[in-house]
């Protein structure tokens, strides 16, 4: 049996004002961390409704964050 | 920061001094000296290969020498500029005339070792010093063995322990030998309140407050196991809302708070870091405790470099080093056209300084309001195309950002992946796609190949979507029309070693990217006019303050007063508590709002109906004439407060009990009972900081001290006792507490549990309580008590109702971020000062008038109102008008039709969070700009491109 690791694909949904902020300035101060989330900038976490988060667990999306 | 340093009439100066001040107001000529930086501000782009190269470690004066910076530095991550610069003094370069790595490695060239030191001279009318403070240095004292034993670091330092971003990322450790503490002491009034030669004999002010929350947050990091004791004298949580988080501390988050005086520090043994502290306590007993980390709260002082300054600017200061002001100007310094904010004019917390910033602000904004807008820039673009009938064709733009993006991420292949996705007509790489040749040849791609969207895969949108939404703007699209993905900060940066990784990452979002950008709309802009006339309500010293500001700045104002005269509380006080005369200052203030033609007072007048909206709202008011509508664009809320009438202390029922308003009465009248009493007291906190109002008055312990001394001008054989809780006098008050004592003012703490008790004895009153040095009950006769009254608010929930502003639970207006957003409220256009805020003396009441004047003033002076773009908008189609979307909204910007039947965005007030979008069950809002089809897109794009 092929030995693949399972590697989550993890979908968030940052806020502009303070969660997009706060991913630029990890970046500024050249933290790392693992490659597996994609950020979806929206203009407020209370934008993000069940809807969004149930379409991406429907597209495959493994773990999704909301932050803000 | 961000928005200063992008502001179009903002020009930062940095590494620049002030040399010289010629002129005088409203004409001044400053000769600047700009120290080289030995970088290009131009050329720079803050991607850190030079910091990274540098071989040079040295202390990093940020983190106080916890950690290392090397010799070409950012300050800290979040600086503005973001901008590198060369230390000299540590350059390796400047020392020995070689290494040059910076240089070398720069992708952008933007070195130069050359720069040169430059002296230039600027036109201003007028000059804000907001130059802060300096750390007291607690290294003059042997006793808190500070640098020379490692278990002791000041405030500072430890607030870079604490800080997430500092040398330990939050983790609580001791910096020596990196072990976690189990017991942290904080030792209050370092350098404060202490008359020794090399300290300062004022009130810091804010450190109570802050060790509080060191503690708090200590125990939160470390967790709740962390013993974290604060040695204090007198606990100074005086500010909006502080008691109540002094209370939570001790008796929620475990804080120990030990009233003390502390004797000395030393090793806990010979090669221990540990500390041994003695102490006396309350009861006079000397107690020692082991503790792995003390922390000096250290206080706030003026530089010499500051006293320096205000000698070059012929500035006076007061007597500890800092700006002297009057307390009815209290921004405004010696020299006219000069003004002054923040801890240069004495020690003071953010919010008292962002307030005291604003209304540095409207002082200059008054002086200077003649000349308002003859510098100004703005800018004109070329009509925009007309894109709705066109297919999507988008170009995308992909940036190497030098070898920041490129050094990780494989660009070439995300653009040849960018030429495979829908709709995407035009592909690009760019050296620095952020460059002024790169926008001036986007402009010209855009007219060329027809693209009607814009993608840029580079940096951050928070930085730099505002260059290129200006660039769309210059090629005549809307700006709308332009989307970026973000592979540098959120890329290339965070997973630098994993070059393969980061590409697929950097795809991915360029994917998203497209897919957003196909459906993109164009979004309107609106500029609605509105009336450029301000309405202030409550014509006591805030509200006349404020008006009058806001008058001189060149705006019709109407001043709302429910009584037949103005002045408020400010009528019945005698001096403030630099002695200046409030009742000359009410008169010429009163004299000149009737002089001011700008201003309309409506006495005995009160608001019964607020219609409209920031910069057209429509307020009726009642008068004995009858009713009338105000037009206004602005609402300053001036309501004050009141003093409490107690039910304590035989108050009302013995004519020897009175209030501290009732008492600078007797003393303007010179009541000759003053001149025959011999004993008195004061008790302080009557009525506050009790379960029903938990709350500290402010004013009341300054008021007691000054009336004590009042006392004994007129009788200097007088008895004074003055029973407290703790001595509240932050600042130089501090200065009249430490003359009341000394003039011989019995000061005795009691306790919230140990009140004293007052009986009559005919004429006179007997006072009970404990002395705490004593240990035992004492009593004195006295001949006239003077009750410290708490200040209660008006409770005026129908004003608060008519404006949509929130009151907190003590019934005060609640701001829209207490520290940032000290006058605003969420409801654009409504703004608030004075007591109506929180209980406060008299020249903090009127820093605030005029900081919301300034606020009122940003929206006025601009003419017209922003309507439209990222907003919320309404299908009525969809609505079910259940109201949800009303109810959640956080800025009250969904009205409810009620003959249509559906719900209404008003896109002035709506900031487009798309609350109502997610909450509504029909999906009948949409967010301009973020709607479900575009966020459906990304989500599906990005999870099935995986």
């Amino acid at each position: 049996m092929e030995n693949i690791r399972f590697e989550p694909q993890i979908l968030a949904f940052v806020c502009n004002w303070c969660a997009y902020g706060a991913a630029d300035l990890a970046g500024v101060s050249r933290l790392q961390y693992p490659a597996n989330v994609r950020l979806l900038r929206v203009m407020c976490s209370a934008t993000v409704s069940p809807h969004h988060i149930l379409r991406a667990l429907q597209s495959g999306a493994d773990g999704i964050l909301v932050a803000g | 920061m961000v928005e200063c340093g992008r502001h179009l009439n903002i020009k930062l100066l940095t590494l620049t001094e002030v040399a010289e001040l010629t002129g005088r107001a409203g004409d001044f000529t400053v000769t600047l000296t700009k120290k080289p930086r030995y970088v290009d501000m131009d050329k720079c782009i803050g991607c850190g290969v030079c910091a990274e190269k540098c071989p040079r470690k040295v202390d990093d004066e940020y983190n106080l020498g916890l950690a290392k910076r090397k010799a070409i530095y950012l300050k800290y991550s979040q600086t503005v500029p973001l901008k590198y610069a060369i230390d000299p003094v540590t350059c390796i370069y400047f020392k020995k005339g070689t290494c040059k790595a910076c240089e070398k490695f720069c992708p952008s060239g933007a070195i130069n070792l050359e720069d040169q030191e430059e002296r230039f001279a600027i036109q201003v009318g007028a000059v804000v010093l907001a130059t802060g403070f300096a750390p007291f240095n607690p290294g003059v004292f042997d006793t808190y063995g500070y640098g020379r034993y490692p278990g002791v670091v000041t405030s500072l330092e430890f607030e870079r322990i604490l800080s997430a971003s500092g040398p330990f990322e939050g983790h609580v450790v001791r910096p020596k030998d990196k072990k976690e503490p189990e017991k942290i002491a904080w030792l209050q009034c370092v350098g404060s309140r202490d008359l020794k030669p090399g300290a300062h004999s004022y009130c810091s002010g804010v450190c109570c407050m802050y060790a509080i929350k060191q503690a708090v947050i200590a125990k939160e990091h470390a967790g709740a196991d962390l013993d974290a004791a604060i040695f204090f004298m007198d606990m100074r949580t005086y500010g909006k809302d502080f008691d109540r988080y002094y209370q939570k501390a001790e008796h929620e988050a475990g804080v120990r708070f030990v009233r003390s005086r502390v004797h000395s520090l030393s090793p806990a043994s010979p090669d221990s870091l540990d500390i041994r502290l003695e102490y006396v306590d309350d009861q006079g007993k000397l107690q020692e405790e082991i503790f792995d980390l003390v922390v000096l709260s250290i206080g706030l002082e003026a530089s010499e470099q500051f006293r320096n300054l205000c000698q070059r600017l012929d500035v006076k200061l007061d007597g500890h080093g800092f700006t002297s002001t009057s307390s009815f100007a209290p921004v405004t310094a010696s020299r006219p056209g000069v003004y002054v904010c923040g801890a240069a004019a004495g020690p003071k917390d953010i919010p008292y300084s962002v307030m005291e910033a604003s209304a540095a602000a409207a002082a200059a904004a008054g002086e200077l309001s003649p000349a308002r807008f003859s510098l100004v820039s703005t800018k004109t673009y070329p009509p925009e195309r007309d894109v709705s009938r066109e297919e999507p064709r988008i170009g995308v733009f992909v940036c190497n950002c030098g070898i920041n993006i490129s050094g990780v991420v494989n660009v070439s292949e995300v653009a040849a992946h960018a030429r495979s996705l829908p709709h995407v007509v035009y592909v690009e790489e760019n050296l620095y796609t952020c460059s002024q040749d790169t926008q001036d040849k986007l402009t010209e791609v855009i007219r060329e190949h027809g693209l009607n969207r814009v993608v840029v895969a580079a940096c951050s949108p928070r930085t730099h979507e505002p260059l290129f939404q200006e660039t769309m703007n210059n090629a005549g699209l809307n700006k709308y029309l332009f989307e970026m993905a973000n592979i540098r900060n959120q890329d290339s940066w965070v997973h630098a070693q994993e070059p393969e990784i980061a590409t697929r990452k950097a795809k991915d979002l360029v994917t998203m990217a497209v897919a957003k950008s196909a459906l993109l709309n164009p979004l309107q802009e609106a500029d609605l006019p509105i009336t450029q006339t301000a309405l202030v309500v409550g014509g006591g010293l805030a509200g006349m303050a404020a008006a009058l500001n806001l008058a001189q700045q060149g705006y019709p104002v109407h001043l709302v007063e429910k009584t037949g005269v103005l002045g408020g509380n400010a009528r019945q006080l005698l001096t403030t508590y630099r002695g200046e005369d409030v009742g000359a200052f009410l008169e010429r203030l009163e004299a000149r709002i009737f002089q001011e033609p700008r201003i309309t007072v409506h006495r005995q007048a009160s608001i019964t109906g607020v219609d409209g909206f920031v910069g057209n709202f429509k307020t009726t008011i009642a008068t004995g004439n009858g009713a009338a509508v105000i037009d206004h664009g602005v609402a300053v809320l001036a309501t004050g407060a009141k003093e409490y009438k107690p039910t304590e202390y035989l108050y009302g029922q013995h004519p020897g009990v009175i209030t501290q308003l009732e008492f600078d009465e007797m003393l303007r009248r010179r009541d000759p009972r003053l001149a025959q009493a011999q004993t008195m007291a004061f008790i302080q906190c009557v009525g506050s900081r009790e379960d029903h109002r938990p709350y500290c008055s402010k004013v009341c312990c300054t008021h007691s001290v000054k009336g004590a001394l009042e006392l004994l001008e007129v009788d200097p054989g007088a008895d004074i006792y003055v029973l407290y809780r703790d001595m509240r006098t932050y600042g130089d008050r501090e200065d009249l507490y430490h003359q009341a004592r000394n003039r011989g003012v019995i000061f005795n703490r009691y306790s919230r549990d140990k009140k004293p008790v007052v009986t009559a004895q005919g004429e006179k009153l007997r006072v009970e309580f404990r002395d705490h040095i004593l240990a035992r009950p004492l009593a004195v006769e006295v001949d006239l008590l003077i009750l410290a009254a708490a200040i209660e608010s008006h409770q005026d929930q129908s004003l608060a109702q008519m404006y949509r502003v929130p009151l907190d639970a003590d019934g005060w207006f609640l701001e829209a971020h207490q520290k940032l957003r000290p006058v605003d409220f969420a409801n654009d256009g409504v703004f608030l000062c004075g007591m109506a805020h929180y209980p406060k003396p008299l020249e903090e009441s009127i820093a605030q008038a005029q900081a919301a004047a300034a606020r009122a003033a940003t929206v006025l002076s601009k003419g017209t109102v922003k309507a439209g773009g990222l907003v919320s908008r309404i299908t009525p189609d969809f609505c079910c008008g259940c109201q949800i979307c009303v109810n959640v909204c956080p800025y009250q910007a969904i009205a409810f039709h009620d003959s249509l039947g559906v719900a209404q965005v008003n896109e002035v007030l709506c900031k487009g969070c798309g609350a109502c979008a997610a909450a509504c069950p029909c999906e009948a809002p949409v967010l301009l700009g973020f709607n479900n089809r575009q966020l459906y897109a990304q989500i599906r794009s990005v999870l099935r491109s995986a």
